[in-house]
């Protein structure tokens, strides 16, 4: 029989006991909607992850650290590197040598430290840390009030929504609604701050010999106008966004702030060239992340880059999605308990039919055929209802869970994906698991004797 | 039936006819109930030359169905074989069976076996379905063959709104669809009122004058048997009772 004729005749079989295979559809759509519902959750909890991760600015970047860091004892590294004492310096330099790598967009150092800053003559002790130009179009800065620095040495500070809370005296008390940074930012757009810090001077005069580095401190202080304030999580990823107030980098390296690192590598530095704790690289792309870790690691550095992490995460997220999948399909499996028994009462139902028609020519494949198409049409049709079925239950609590969200001062979210994959998934495994369920009734109906049928009243 | 036998003996010893339809050589059915054997069709030989009204008699559970269902290669034989038009039966593999069914044989039932959820034309269309026939021709097949039992009107009815002669014609309309070479007929006017039945009788006997069609028809009305074959085959406990001619029936035929 021919494929139209056989989807035909199925249909009208189906419609026939309308009733009962609409019973067994929904059965069916049920599983595949607690498929899709449970993949979506699964998919979109990951895609929740990633974008989490790539607002943090830091998917594209590299965090390179001298193997000197003692941060780093213990981490698993190469362990053919040499030891830390005798592993290369992370300086200017070699900066410039890691800004030169194929794939590179720009290093630069991690300036951060710890300091006094004074607004209306009160102090306020703070991490301070150094952002490049390019953090202008970091999604994380994306929403700050004012602007971004007006140039790469401007003597102009960006400061952190709590630090602003600080300055103005407004922190929240817990289990209150956060302020909106919309509101602090105006008293404090374009006042000043005075920064205390300990400024790193060579100690020799210029043009005397130097058998090796070495400066003096010397305390400065640096008045700077706030341009903006920025709604940034200071627990997110480890980067610049941990501290609550931002300067311009160049103005930053300008001002030779002491860092941690300049006394651990005074014994070792050659020059008075400023040596880093860690330099941030930027890569092209996410994925040639990898390359460019290996090519600084080959030069005796440790590398460390967000896509290790993600990488881990997506692991789990590869586990939560098989373990979520296997308890949608358990509704599936039900429903194709179902398929079984509706099939099998058809086949009792209609004995007479089938053998009427194998009386006047169906053959045994024809039988079979016209049970494979029911049990295909029903699995075609729960699945397309399932998935929207699945959708339309994602679209709910992913509603339910954002009116949640804001009652308790969170930003709504979307936690929750269905992508055209899993739409055509869902259809397919459907359709499949239905042709799966028709096998032994379809089996059966075509091997039913025509004379027994015939015979059936 | 003393003169059945004398028939039987006629028609069995000689070698079969060479422009036979269908030919049965010591065919033998038989079912198992437990311990006991049934022998529903126990050594049958005889041959039906092309083109023959046949009638098979005999009282209920003699085997003339077991014989008809075995011709139509609804079933297979214990021993023996059904040669028909030089194809033993008993060799054909289930889809050459099938085959068989679809194009060689039309089948007639006592109880119509129209399927109760389709209209009469698409009863009618459903063997050329499985027979891959093009939909349009179709369409105009099963028409014409619905013209020419009276059911044009009937076409979109379902069976149960429609008399048990008009579904007989409908099944027989069904049955030729294919333009098979032999029709087998179980009891076709046992539902029916003697006049419908006269009319179902015409029709067959009809298709046998003019298209030249084998007919082979299972009835246990002596006088209807009498009255349309032209060959009367008697069957008791499974065995070949009688064979004979029945020349009132050509009468009949050529004075309507």
């Amino acid at each position: 029989m021919k494929l139209p004729d056989l989807t035909e005749l199925a249909l009208r079989n189906l419609r026939e006991s309308v009733l009962r295979n609409s019973l067994t559809t929904i059965g069916i759509s049920v599983g595949v909607a607690s498929l899709v519902a449970m993949l979506s959750l699964g998919i979109g909890l990951q895609q929740l992850a990633s974008r989490r991760l790539m607002k943090s600015g830091l998917f594209d970047t590299v965090v390179v650290t001298s193997r000197r860091d003692l941060r780093n004892l213990g981490r698993d590294e190469d362990q053919t590197a040499p030891p830390p004492g005798e592993s290369r310096i992370l300086d200017e330099p070699t900066r410039q040598e890691i800004e030169r790598l194929p794939n590179v967009l720009e290093a630069y150092p991690d300036i951060r430290f710890i300091t006094e800053l004074r607004y209306d003559d009160k102090p306020h002790m703070t991490m301070v840390a150094a952002l490049p130009e390019s953090a202008k179009s970091n999604d994380a800065f994306e929403n700050v009030q004012g602007h971004f620095f007006s140039s790469d040495s401007a003597p102009e500070v960006i400061i952190q929504k709590a630090f602003a809370e600080e300055l103005l005296g407004t922190t929240p008390k817990p289990g209150l609604d956060e302020t909106d940074v919309k509101s602090l930012a105006p008293p404090l757009l374009g006042k000043e701050l005075v920064m205390h810090y300990a400024q790193r001077a060579p100690a020799s005069a210029p043009g005397q010999p130097s058998s090796g580095a070495s400066y003096s401190v010397i305390s400065r202080e640096q008045k700077l106008t706030i341009v903006g304030v920025a709604d940034l999580d200071p627990e997110s990823m480890r980067g610049p966004t941990r501290a609550r107030v931002f300067l311009p980098l160049k103005l930053a390296e300008s001002l030779n702030v002491m860092q941690p690192t300049d006394l651990r590598e005074i014994t070792r530095a050659t020059t008075d060239q400023p040596v880093y704790s860690s330099v941030s690289v930027r890569v092209k792309k996410p994925a040639e992340v990898q390359t460019v870790e290996s090519a600084i690691k080959k030069m005796g550095f440790n590398t460390y880059s967000i896509l290790d992490a993600s990488r881990s995460i997506q692991q789990f997220f590869k586990v939560l999605d098989v373990f979520l999948g296997i308890f949608g399909s358990l509704a599936l499996a039900v429903a194709f308990v179902g398929i079984v028994n509706t099939l099998v009462m058809a086949i009792l139902e209609r004995r007479r039919e089938i053998g009427i028609m194998k009386a006047i020519g169906a053959s045994d494949a024809d039988v079979k055929r016209l049970f494979f198409a029911e049990a295909g049409a029903m699995g075609i049709l729960g699945g397309v209802v399932g998935v929207a079925l699945g959708w339309a239950i994602g679209q709910v609590i992913n509603a339910g869970t954002n009116v949640y969200l804001r009652r308790q001062s969170f930003p709504p979210e979307h936690f929750w994906s269905v992508p055209w994959w899993l739409v055509a998934f869902a259809v397919v495994f459907s359709f499949v698991v239905s042709l799966a369920a028709g096998l032994y009734p379809a089996g059966r109906a075509a091997r039913l004797d025509p004379v027994q049928a015939l015979r059936y009243e | 039936m003393s003169q059945s036998s004398v028939a039987l003996g006629n028609f069995t010893a000689g070698p079969p006819a060479a422009a036979s339809a269908i030919r049965l050589e010591e065919l033998r059915r038989h079912y198992s109930m437990g311990s006991s054997v049934i022998r529903a069709v126990d050594g049958v030989s005889l041959s039906i030359p092309a083109g023959e009204f046949a009638a098979l008699l005999g009282s209920s559970g003699s085997g003339k169905s077991s014989v008809l269902n075995l011709m139509a290669g609804l079933d297979r034989p214990t021993s023996g074989s059904v040669i028909v038009h030089g194809r033993d039966l008993a060799r054909l593999t289930r889809q050459e069976l099938a085959d068989y069914r679809l194009r060689t044989v039309g089948m007639v039932f006592q109880s119509f076996n129209l399927i109760a959820s389709m209209s009469i034309a698409e009863n009618v269309e459903l063997p050329m379905r499985f027979a891959e026939v093009d939909r349009n021709r179709r369409d105009a097949l099963a028409r014409e063959a619905l013209c020419r039992v009276g059911l044009e009107a009937r076409m979109k009815h379902r069976p149960s709104e429609l008399s048990g002669g008009e579904q007989q014609r409908a099944a027989l309309a069904r049955a030729l669809i294919n333009r098979p070479k032999i029709l087998l007929a179980d009891e076709p006017t046992g539902n029916l009122d003697s006049h419908t039945g006269t009319e179902i009788m015409n029709l067959i006997r009809e298709f046998n004058g003019q298209m030249g069609m084998t007919v082979v028809m299972v009835t246990h009305e002596r006088a209807l048997a009498e009255r349309y074959a032209q060959r009367l085959i008697f069957l008791a406990d499974g065995k070949l009772a009688g064979d004979e001619p029945n020349s009132a029936a050509e009468v009949r035929k050529e004075t309507p």
